[in-house]
């Protein structure tokens, strides 16, 4: 079950991979990853599937270079998240991130949140304001610009931190259990505007989820249990 | 390239926007640098305005101050009459004044400046008489003429009798100068003086005038020469090498940097707690691309801009407390503050210097924080 060749039989470049993973914490005391293997290809969307604990989370940010596994192969558009440098090509410009708890910087506005990670390649004013109003208003939040973030609904904060993570046209969006702190209608409209930007941008998206609807949503489920993928879709 | 490297430090306006957020905390780092920066500038203006005041009392109108070789301070330099002879007889020489400088205490005033003059001495026809003249001076045995703020303190008119350390005197006249040890002193004839400080015919200093600037090196060199127990400096030589103003400089400077110091752990504390207290956000600025370099320049930058908030509120405060100081009546001519361009380099140098070495430590944490660590236990 852990072949990837058998996780997905789509055509379309493969964006990231990871190949026989193992992590584990505390001294190799916790092993939270046994072998995991997934692959994605450009413009999927595929959710990591299981209940807490099922090392879902720790694989995702180990494609995304936020850790390093212990043992298996990793390569997310072409580069290698072990080494510093990739990791900070790969942030910069190929990946985004959006996490459960949102993580906008408070006392910011909606604005100076959204452009941060153009901020960090040093994008001119115009083109960031006009990138940050083109994001905000595809997800309805065009009129909240200028409004703190501690001003916005928990769904406002995670559409804001969905922009974001789109700010650089990134090729792949890492997002770790973004409906896991939201009401479920809220959820759901997060959730469909995730899966509709991705598109409309052509991102793959890796979702974490313990919610078996929005798994299922998606064009690859990947079970995972025990630190290992078991069950494709 | 140069609008290319502005570009990529836009970056940096997030310093801006973090003190805006935090401005109770950036507050308190801009006064730690603030009474840092007013504390160097009024200790440096005032020790700078006092040795100023020095210098002019030595300098007046002249090129060359002799003295005795080898004495660390100028009250107890001894020049013989045959040295004083020895200037004089010089062909290069135009004029010399031989001074005795003592101090004396009066009630309530326990420090009291006595120059012994001679009747041509240059600053008697400077200074604005009050009472009496420059004619007057040195014209009847034992009497004292005294500066605006001396017979301020004295409360003593013309005529009167004072009584300065263990003698009497009559008052001559009353004269007032723009230098505070002048005018808060008392002028006596040289004999009178010399007499009381029991240093008969003794000088403690000659003040030379040349009838060439140029002809100085021949000067110094004949004369140390022919009389080797005395030295002669150019003005500006013994500003220089004077060991009473070189450790008040000093002193001054290292009182400064003390202050600064204290504003500088003022910054670090500020910083490690605006570090410490944003690690998940400097993690999400890591994972949004910002690099561990960008990261330790957003926290260098932050202290630079507190240090330039606390420089530009310290120069206010410490021209503030300057002019408070001037306005005090018992410092009243006393306080000449003086501010040199070194003096104001050195104070911005060192309040950037402080604030971004107060930064060092918390940049570098900041640097390392890593992402997953950080955002793992949300």
């Amino acid at each position: 079950m852990n072949n990837p060749e058998r996780t997905s039989s789509r055509r379309g470049e493969i964006v990231a991979e990871a190949t026989d993973i193992w992590k584990s914490y505390d001294g190799g005391r916790v092993e939270v990853l046994r072998g995991a293997s997934v692959r994605v290809r450009e413009g999927e969307l595929v959710a990591l599937w299981g209940a807490s604990g099922s090392g879902k989370s720790t694989l995702l940010h180990l494609l995304g270079g936020l850790d390093t596994p212990d043992r298996g192969t990793l390569r997310v558009c072409g580069l290698d998240p072990r080494g510093e440098r990739e990791r900070l090509t790969l942030r910069r410009h190929l990946l985004g991130y959006v996490f459960q708890l949102h993580n906008l910087v408070p006392d910011l506005t909606v604005e100076e949140n959204i452009r941060l990670p153009a901020l960090a390649l040093g994008a001119s004013a115009k083109a960031m304001a006009a990138r940050v109003r083109e994001l905000a208003e595809r997800v309805g939040l065009g009129h909240r610009l200028a409004h703190r973030v501690q001003d916005l609904s928990g769904g406002e904060r995670q559409r804001a931190a969905i922009c974001r993570a789109l700010m650089n046209s990134p090729r792949v969006i890492l997002a770790d259990e973004p409906t896991g702190s939201l009401d479920e209608q809220t959820g759901e409209t997060v959730f469909a505007l995730l899966r509709e930007l991705a598109r409309s941008q052509k991102a793959a998206v890796v979702l974490c989820t313990h919610e078996r609807r929005y798994a299922e949503a998606c064009d690859q489920l990947l079970r995972m249990r025990a630190g290992r993928v078991e069950e494709t879709r | 390239m140069f609008a290319a490297s502005l570009t990529r430090l836009r970056y940096l306006s997030l310093a801006f926007t973090n003190l805006r957020r935090h401005r109770l905390r950036a507050l308190i780092g801009v006064a730690g640098i603030a009474f840092g920066v007013a504390a160097m500038l009024a200790i440096l203006a005032v020790v700078h305005g006092a040795i100023g005041m020095f210098e002019r009392i030595l300098n007046t109108d002249s090129d060359y101050l002799v003295f005795e070789r080898k004495v660390s301070d100028l009250f107890f330099s001894s020049v013989t009459p045959a040295q004083l002879a020895a200037v004089r007889a010089r062909p290069e020489v135009a004029e010399a004044h031989a001074m005795l400088f003592g101090i004396v205490s009066a009630d309530g005033h326990p420090v009291i400046t006595c120059f012994g003059l001679e009747p041509s001495d240059p600053r008697l026809r400077r200074a604005q008489w009050r009472a009496g003249s420059a004619d007057d001076f040195g014209v009847r045995p034992g009497e004292v003429f005294l500066g605006t703020r001396a017979a301020e303190f004295l409360e003593a008119r013309p005529g009167d009798k004072v009584e300065i350390g263990r003698g009497e005197f009559v008052v001559g006249g009353i004269f007032r100068t723009e230098n505070g040890f002048e005018d808060g002193g008392v002028f006596m004839a040289l004999p009178d003086a010399q007499a009381f400080f029991h240093r008969e015919n003794i000088a403690s200093i000659v003040a030379v005038k040349l009838r060439e600037r140029g002809l100085g090196p021949q000067f110094k060199a004949a004369l140390e020469a022919e009389q080797p127990g005395v030295m002669a400096l150019e003005n500006r030589e013994f500003s220089q090498n004077y060991n009473s103003f070189k450790i008040l400089h000093v002193t001054a400077w290292a009182v400064g940097l003390c202050a600064f110091v204290l504003g500088g752990l003022g910054v670090a504390n500020t910083m490690l707690l605006s570090v410490f207290g944003r690690i998940r956000e400097l993690a999400v600025l890591r994972v949004c691309g910002f690099s561990a370099r960008q990261v330790g320049a957003l926290v260098m930058a932050e202290s630079a801009a507190l240090a330039a908030l606390g420089l530009v509120a310290g120069l206010a405060l410490g021209a503030a407390v300057l002019a408070l100081l001037a306005r005090l009546p018992d410092l009243q001519g006393y306080l000449s503050a003086r501010l040199t361009p070194g003096v104001l380099v050195g104070i911005v140098a060192t309040a950037f210097l402080t604030a971004l070495g107060g930064a060092l430590y918390p940049a570098w944490y900041a640097a390392r924080i890593q992402p997953a660590e950080a955002l793992r236990y949300e």
